[in-house]
């Protein structure tokens, strides 16, 4: 095996058991934990396929931003395992069914998809660096730029609108 | 690895968060197994891009193809960030009026 297919390898079980360990814990706070653990594993998985930019974004947007402001939520609520509601053993037997059942079917449907495509792993082409992506954000796509600003104002505006005491 | 690994860890991933929606009630859980299947989606996508790409650099040793998905990802990145913030505001509203966050209780939200 060569290293990145070790790497891949890893990438891979780091990221489904935390996703596991996520969704099975039951206190908040060690949800939030593992999730940044899935986080940093998918991080890795894009540097791996040279989408070095969408990498750096993801820690610093999700790993960083979001998953502190989940972290700040939770620990302002005082939540812990004791507080955790917990739903019936039968209905998480159905949930897990039925989420079971929709990946059985996802990968019997995609499972005889072609095999040409060689490894995506390496470092053709630049398409990931800021400089080729920030050419065609400001050149292409500077309208929906522009919109996801207006998007955040907005965003901004009713988190506060909501938040507030009345 | 060839792009079938990939579809089968986004697909995995995707699953572990629908798991997660339907097993919890505490909301902020069930928000954080949303962004889990957000992540799975922009995986997927990284990996298409890196597809397409190679597909067009064996065409054209210059070509950008692929770049496009790259930017979606960037601005799906962007609308969770921005989800994320009014759907916590929402919560913690919702955790001032009834002391909870168990979604057995959300049916409440209108009053």
């Amino acid at each position: 095996m060569s290293t990145t297919e070790i790497l891949f390898w890893f990438l891979s079980a780091l990221a489904i058991l935390s996703a596991l360990m996520m969704v099975t814990s039951r206190n908040p706070v060690h949800s939030v934990l593992w999730l940044i653990l899935v986080f940093f594993a998918i991080s890795g998985h894009y540097i791996l396929m040279n989408a070095q930019f969408l990498a750096i974004v993801n820690m610093i947007v999700y790993a960083g931003a979001i998953m502190v402001l989940f972290l700040f939520v939770i620990m302002l609520m005082n939540m812990n395992a004791d507080t955790e509601p917990q739903k019936n053993k039968w209905m998480k037997m159905a949930g897990a069914v039925a989420s079971g059942s929709l990946m059985l079917v996802l990968v019997a449907a995609l499972r005889d998809t072609e095999l040409r495509s060689k490894g995506l792993e390496g470092a053709e082409g630049s398409i990931g660096l800021i400089s080729q992506l920030g050419k065609v954000l400001f050149t292409d796509y500077v309208v929906a730029f522009e919109l996801s600003s207006v998007l955040f104002l907005s965003a901004m505006v009713g988190a506060v609108l909501i938040g507030k005491k009345n | 690895m060839p792009v079938n690994y990939y579809i089968f860890l986004s697909v995995a991933l995707f699953c572990i968060g629908i798991a997660g929606v339907l097993t919890r009630r505490n909301a902020i859980v069930v928000f954080m197994c949303i962004e889990l299947m957000l992540n799975a989606v922009n995986l997927l996508l990284v990996a298409f891009s890196k597809m397409h790409h190679l597909a067009g650099l064996a065409l054209d040793p210059g070509s950008t193809a692929g770049t496009e998905a790259q930017l979606f990802v960037f601005f799906i990145m962007v609308v969770a960030a921005a989800e994320v913030t009014v759907g916590l505001a929402i919560i913690v509203m919702m955790y001032r009026n009834i002391h909870s966050v168990d979604i057995n209780f959300l049916n409440r939200l209108k009053h």
